[in-house]
C-alpha cells in the first residue's frame, strides 16, 4: 500500500466553537465551586495569553488577576508582552519578582558558589510561581486557571506541582498548533502568537530548541499516535520522521506519571480515586453552601 | 390529528435533586403553556449525569412521590423524564419514566450502558432487560421509550416499532466528544442521520431530547429534534444552548405513510428470529437450533 508523504495532518480546530465551549466550561466550573474570579500566571507567551483571554471572556476583566512573575534572567520582551495582554484585556495585574525567593533557597542548599543545574533551577522557579499563584488566589478569592496545553502535557514538558498545578485546565486539550489558531481568533496580539515559544527559564531557551523538533512536527506526530491511535509504522508510512515518532512515543509513555494522581497502596474497602469516586463538586461541597 | 410535543433541552444540576425537581417543574409549565400534550426531558434530568458514587444518594423508586409531583403539577400532559431508579431489590438503573397526572404509566431502564472511551456508566448503574412499548391511548397508540446509547443499537428501536410504537422517545445526555473539530460535527451528524433512518425504516415519529450544559470537563450538545414518520424534521433545537423545542406531528398521515411504505408489515420476523437463533448458537459454540441444517 502506498502512502503519501505528509499524510499525517495537523489536528484541525474550529476556533469559534472551541472558544464558546471553553468559556462555558470556565463559567460552569466557577459556578459549581462557588467562585466568581480567576487568577492566571501571565508569562508573555501564547499559552498564558490565550488562557487569560479566555478567562476574561468567562468573567469580567476586573474579576481576572494576571500575575506576572519574572525571574532575574527573564527576557525583557516577556514583560512587555505580558503587559500588552493586560492592557488589551483591562484585567487586574500584579508583578511579583520571584528572584529573591528562588535564589536564597538554591544558595542555601548548594552553597553560594555552586550554580544549580538548569533543570533544578527551572523546576524551583516553576514551583515558586505556583506558590505565588495559589497565595494570590486566596487573597483574590479566585481559582487558579491553568495554562498547560496538550502538546506539553503529553510530552511531559512541564513541572509537576509547578506550571502543571491549577484548579482547572481550559486549554489542556488543545495542541500548540490549535492553540495558536484559537489565540488569533481571540485577538491575542500577533507578536505573542508568532514568537518562538519559550519557558524562559534561562536566556535563549526555546521549547523547540529544547525538544529538538518544531511544534508542528510534534503535533502531527502526537495527533497521529494519540488521537488517531496509529502505530509507529503507520506514522512513518504517512511521512513522519521515524526517529521523531520513536522519541515522541517514548516520551509520552515515560511521562504518564505526570498526568496521573500518585498510586495509593490499597489497604481498605474504599480508597480515594479507586473505589471512592465522586464528581469534584457535589451537593454541599460548593463553597458557602 | 395534531399532536404537539415539547422537548426540554435543559441543563440539570449535578447531584442537586431538589433543584432539578424544581427546574423540571418550571420547564413542564412552559411546555404546557405551549400547548404540548407530551413533554420530554433529558436522560437523568433529575440528577445530572456524572454521578459516580452519588448514584445511591439520588436514586428513587419509579413510583416516588417527588416524581409523581412533577407530573401532577400540570394536568393532562404526558411527561417523559430521566432519573436514577432504585428497584425494590436495590438495583440501580438509568431509567426514563412516562407519567400522566402523577401516575406512572411506563418505564424503560437503559439497556446499553456505554462503558468505553469517555463513558463509565456500566460501573455505576445496571443494565435494563426489557424492550417494550407503552400504551398511551389515541392518537399515538403506543410509545417506545429509550435512553441515549440505546439508540446506537438499531435492534432496540426497530423492536419497538414492530411492537406497535408510532413514536420513539429517546432521552439523552450526550457529551460532545470533540467539539470544535470536524470529528465533533461528524458525531452530531451521526446521531441525526441515525434518527432519520429510524424514522424512515420504522415509519415512526421520533422525539429526541438531549441535554445541554457542562459537567466537569464535559459539554453536552443538545440538538434535540422531533421527526415525522417520513423522516421530515418537524422541529430542531440549537446546539449547546437551552431551549424548549416544540413541534406538532400530524398523526392522520401515518395510515397512508404505512400503506405507501409497508416496511414494518413486510418484515420477516420469523426469519429474523431463526437466523438470530442460529447466530446466537454459533457464537456460543452450541449445536444448531432444531431442524436447522448445518
Amino acid at each position: 500500500m502506498s502512502q503519501r508523504a505528509g499524510a499525517a495532518p495537523l489536528p484541525e480546530i474550529d476556533a469559534e466553537q472551541t472558544i464558546s465551549v471553553i468559556v462555558a466550561f470556565l463559567r460552569s466550573q466557577l459556578a459549581q465551586a462557588g467562585f466568581e474570579r480567576l487568577v492566571v500566571g501571565l508569562s508573555g507567551g501564547v499559552d498564558s495569553a490565550t488562557a487569560a483571554f479566555l478567562a476574561a471572556r468567562a468573567v469580567e476583566p476586573e474579576r481576572l488577576l494576571a500575575v506576572r512573575m519574572p525571574f532575574r534572567s527573564s527576557a525583557e520582551s516577556s514583560e512587555t508582552d505580558a503587559m500588552r495582554v493586560v492592557t488589551e484585556l483591562g484585567c487586574q495585574t500584579q508583578r511579583i519578582d520571584i528572584t529573591p525567593m528562588v535564589e536564597p533557597m538554591l544558595a542555601l542548599i548548594d552553597g553560594p558558589e555552586e550554580e544549580a543545574l538548569k533543570v533544578r533551577r527551572g523546576n524551583v522557579m516553576a514551583r515558586q510561581r505556583m506558590i505565588v499563584l495559589y497565595d494570590r488566589s486566596v487573597a483574590f478569592d479566585a481559582l487558579v486557571c491553568g495554562t498547560s496545553n496538550k502538546t506539553e502535557a503529553l510530552l511531559g514538558y512541564g513541572t509537576l506541582h509547578g506550571d502543571m498545578a491549577a484548579a482547572l485546565a481550559p486549554i489542556g486539550d488543545l495542541y500548540k498548533s490549535q492553540l495558536r489558531e484559537v489565540a488569533t481568533a481571540l485577538g491575542v496580539p500577533a507578536e505573542i502568537v508568532a514568537k518562538p515559544p519559550s519557558a524562559d527559564l534561562w536566556p535563549g531557551q526555546t521549547d523547540e530548541g529544547e525538544l529538538g523538533a518544531t511544534y508542528e512536527d510534534l503535533d502531527r506526530t502526537l495527533f497521529a499516535l494519540v488521537d488517531r491511535r496509529w502505530s509507529a509504522e503507520r506514522c512513518v508510512a504517512a511521512g513522519l520522521d521515524a526517529d521523531l515518532v520513536a522519541w515522541v512515543a517514548r516520551r509520552v509513555a515515560a511521562s504518564e506519571f505526570k498526568r496521573q494522581q500518585p498510586p495509593i497502596a490499597k489497604l481498605s474497602l474504599r480508597t480515594p480515586g479507586v473505589d471512592h469516586l465522586y464528581p469534584r463538586r457535589r451537593p454541599g461541597s460548593r463553597r458557602g453552601s | 390529528m395534531e399532536y404537539r410535543i415539547a422537548l426540554a433541552q435543559m441543563s440539570p444540576r449535578l447531584g442537586e435533586l431538589d433543584d432539578n425537581l424544581e427546574l423540571t417543574t418550571r420547564w413542564l409549565r412552559r411546555a404546557a403553556d405551549e400547548g404540548a400534550r407530551l413533554a420530554v426531558f433529558p436522560e437523568l434530568a433529575l440528577t445530572g449525569y456524572l454521578l459516580q458514587d452519588l448514584v445511591p444518594e439520588v436514586a428513587m423508586a419509579a413510583d416516588d412521590a417527588r416524581l409523581a409531583a412533577v407530573s401532577r403539577s400540570v394536568a393532562g400532559l404526558l411527561v417523559a423524564i430521566g432519573f436514577v431508579e432504585e428497584t425494590d431489590d436495590h438495583r440501580y438503573a438509568n431509567s426514563v419514566a412516562l407519567l400522566s397526572d402523577g401516575e406512572l404509566i411506563g418505564l424503560h431502564r437503559k439497556v446499553y450502558l456505554p462503558t468505553y472511551g469517555l463513558f463509565d456508566e456500566g460501573r455505576f448503574t445496571r443494565s435494563g432487560d426489557r424492550i417494550r412499548t407503552v400504551t398511551v391511548g389515541e392518537p399515538l397508540g403506543q410509545i417506545g421509550l429509550s435512553v441515549c446509547e440505546d439508540f446506537w443499537h438499531p435492534s432496540l428501536p426497530m423492536l419497538q416499532a414492530q411492537d406497535g410504537a408510532t413514536l420513539l422517545v429517546n432521552v439523552a445526555a450526550g457529551p460532545a466528544r470533540a467539539p470544535g473539530s470536524a470529528a465533533g460535527t461528524r458525531a452530531v451528524a451521526g446521531w441525526h442521520e441515525m434518527q432519520n433512518t429510524y424514522a424512515l425504516l420504522g415509519t415512526t415519529a421520533i422525539a429526541f431530547c438531549n441535554r445541554v450544559g457542562n459537567e466537569e470537563g464535559l459539554t453536552f450538545w443538545g440538538g434535540s429534534r422531533i421527526l415525522a414518520p417520513d423522516g421530515t424534521v418537524v422541529a430542531e433545537g440549537p446546539l449547546y444552548d437551552e431551549a424548549l423545542v416544540v413541534g406538532s406531528l400530524e398523526t392522520d398521515d401515518l395510515r397512508m405513510q404505512r400503506y405507501g411504505l409497508p416496511l414494518l408489515a413486510d418484515e420477516r420476523l420469523e426469519l429474523v428470529r431463526r437466523e438470530l437463533d442460529r447466530i446466537i448458537a454459533e457464537r456460543a459454540g452450541l449445536p444448531a437450533p432444531d431442524g436447522d441444517p448445518p
